[in-house]
């Protein structure tokens, strides 16, 4: 048996596994851009994409109503579940590299409830004026990411043996603090605007236009760009951060870097669609069972996968009950609890609980 | 403390004719290093280790003893440059490791630690793999395995037996082989110097001698500086050429087994008292424990 043998990635295997996702993204995306409550065929789909990038028939694109739900309503949501999603997963899988623990998620460990509060503090008070072209909205979602990354890092990094469990509970706590934030500034904040927060809390993707997308999309690419930077720096990671020292990682610049970019991804999705759980620890999960372990090919895999899972799930959510919706949220905490629960029961012992 | 060289034994002169070339010079060389985890300012008692000095001469196997708490993995790490001392001066091959880029370090020293843990379903062949890393200097780290590199692995996959586990997930094969293939990595960074910490710690018998055997096999055959930290006495006196002895961070004694190994020194630093007598087979001082 020579090292080449089945797992080890090497460069062509990786382009075969990449663009063999991006296939199956690309069908997965028409696929749930033709449904919904008014069902698309997928040759009108194909005509009005092409008649738009072509820019040929403007004014006729805007007098037919069912390339205007297409491009304007249903498109914006299918492509920002995809960013989300797929963004949720890799910063999943970047939290759970530097932590060393496989049940790390934005969610779980407290990252997102952080950004919902700098959101929400943003939202209920006003401070979404923009300055320049930048909303303050993101820029308070990424300071409580931010706040509450470092407050979860210096716990984990306080005692030696510090185990799973603790990371776990120290997450539900952070929850349950930032929860309370929230709450209490529901409870003191004017009531038109606390309505429209409830929804969002719940993880909502309803309603991005272009610009919002356009803007959602400045901030991912730079959050990826360093996290698809740093790969093999995090495969190194997950041996210890002693060992990735000794095998040539400057760990601190290297934590450094991937927390502000986790920050930064989560913080922006966190603004645009609020809450949603879960999918940075099921896909993750699935890819190295099924793909890869080495970050090189778990980040753009887990990437893709998080996207069309999230595609899929949004349009379960606004099309199962239709007219009406529901957030997305709630599915992927259904679909990702469960999962959660039966790997904290199965894998104890890879986990290093005992 | 400079190694006493004129006590060694005639089988150690052999082995050093062999290595003569590596064996002239000087692997580390270590001036009043103090070491703490504590932030600065830190007190004396705080100190993991304390004003230590001493040369570690290249193609040597130096094993590193001392009491539980005392620094010897600490001492180990300072070696690798995990941690740099707060004060003191380490010089690697002349060079000051200080100065030196985490990614030079690497490729000339590879660590073996006390124990490896993964909890993510890499391979074998994948973490083997990971030694080559400093090799390649890519923005951020990001690199592809070359066919060298893969040629690299496969050796020392063979030469540590485990190139049959390549596919095998580092979390499902035992103690023993998972320790050899971190050798194995260790030994892909093709470094000059190896340091292993506690390398026959969790291993039975029959893996221990293995471990110990590979090691002394590469220290001859490569010419590769070894430095191990052990619990074990005895195993330090059969495969080093020379023991350092370290008592609650400060030098206790250094030299060879046979000048260190002796029931005085051992009953000052351990606080019991030791039987020593030869081993039957090497002569060599062997240390038991009275009724």
């Amino acid at each position: 048996m020579t090292v080449t043998s089945s797992r080890t990635l090497t460069r062509s295997r990786w382009w075969l596994w990449v663009s063999s996702a991006c296939v199956v993204t690309v069908v997965v995306l028409v696929g749930c851009l033709g449904i919904g409550t008014q069902s698309i065929s997928y040759s009108r789909i194909l005509a009005i994409v092409l008649d738009s990038v072509g820019g040929i028939s403007l004014e006729q694109s805007l007098s037919d109503p069912t390339s205007i739900i297409l491009l304007q309503v249903r498109m914006p949501r299918v492509l920002l579940a995809f960013l989300v999603g797929g963004s949720l997963a890799m910063v999943g899988v970047a939290l759970q590299a530097l932590l060393r623990n496989p049940l790390a998620d934005p969610f779980v460990i407290g990252i997102s409830s952080g950004a919902a509060l700098g959101a929400a503090i943003a939202l209920l008070f006003g401070v979404g004026i923009s300055v320049g072209s930048i909303s303050a909205l993101p820029v308070c979602a990424f300071t409580g990411a931010l706040l509450s990354l470092m407050i979860m890092y210096r716990i984990s990094s306080a005692q030696l043996g510090f185990s799973v469990y603790t990371l776990l509970l120290a997450g539900v706590v952070l929850n349950a603090i930032f929860s309370a934030f929230i709450m209490f500034l529901t409870s003191i904040a004017d009531p038109n605007r606390v309505f429209g927060m409830y929804a969002w809390l719940m993880g909502t993707l309803t309603g991005p236009d272009w610009s919002t997308l356009g803007m959602l999309m400045l901030y991912l690419g730079v959050g990826l760009f360093i996290l698809g930077m740093h790969a093999q720096s995090l495969n190194l990671l997950t041996l210890g951060e002693e060992t990735a020292r000794s095998l040539g990682v400057e760990v601190e610049r290297v934590k450094k870097a991937v927390f502000l970019a986790a920050a930064l991804l989560t913080g922006a999705v966190v603004s645009f669609s609020g809450i949603i759980g879960f999918v940075g620890l099921i896909i993750p999960h699935a890819v190295r069972l099924v793909v890869s372990a080495d970050h090189r090919l778990l980040l753009p895999m887990a990437g893709l996968m998080g996207g069309m899972f999230l595609m899929m799930a949004d349009t379960v959510a606004r099309t199962a009950l239709s007219p009406s919706e529901f957030p997305v949220g709630v599915i992927t905490a259904l679909v990702g609890g469960p999962i959660f629960l039966w790997l904290l029961t199965t894998r104890q012992t890879q986990l290093g609980m005992k | 403390m400079v190694i006493d060289d004129s006590t060694n034994s005639v089988r150690h002169e052999v082995t050093h004719t062999m290595n003569d070339q590596t064996s002239s010079g000087v692997a580390y060389s270590l001036e009043n290093v103090t070491f703490s985890y504590a932030r600065r300012p830190y007190t004396e008692s705080e100190a993991v280790l304390n004003d230590l000095s001493c040369l570690i001469l290249s193609g040597r196997v130096l094993g590193i003893l001392g009491p539980n708490g005392s620094g010897k993995s600490t001492f180990l790490k300072l070696l690798a440059r995990v941690f740099q001392p707060q004060r003191g001066k380490i010089e690697l091959l002349g060079d000051s490791l200080a100065g030196l880029s985490q990614l030079d370090v690497a490729k000339r020293v590879a660590l073996v630690p006390q124990e490896t843990l993964q909890v993510f379903p890499f391979t074998i062949a994948e973490m083997v793999l990971m030694g080559r890393s400093p090799h390649h200097q890519g923005w951020g780290g990001w690199h592809w395995e070359d066919s060298q590199d893969w040629v690299v692995a496969q050796n020392a996959m063979e030469e540590l037996d485990v190139a049959h586990l390549g596919h095998r997930l580092v979390t499902e094969v035992s103690g023993g082989e998972r320790q050899r293939a971190v050798i194995a990595r260790a030994l892909v960074q093709e470094p000059k110097i190896l340091l292993l910490d506690e390398p026959t710690a969790f291993l039975d018998l029959h893996h221990q001698l293995d471990i110990a055997r590979i090691i002394k096999r590469l220290n001859r055959e490569r010419g590769l500086t070894v430095v191990l930290v052990s619990h074990d006495l005895n195993l330090a006196s059969q495969y080093c050429d020379h023991v350092l002895l370290l008592n609650d961070g400060r030098l206790a004694a250094m030299g060879s087994p046979q000048k260190v190994l002796n029931p005085e020194i051992i009953e000052a630093v351990y606080g019991c008292s030791v039987l020593v007598d030869q081993h039957p087979q090497s002569g060599l001082p062997r240390v038991s424990l009275p009724v």
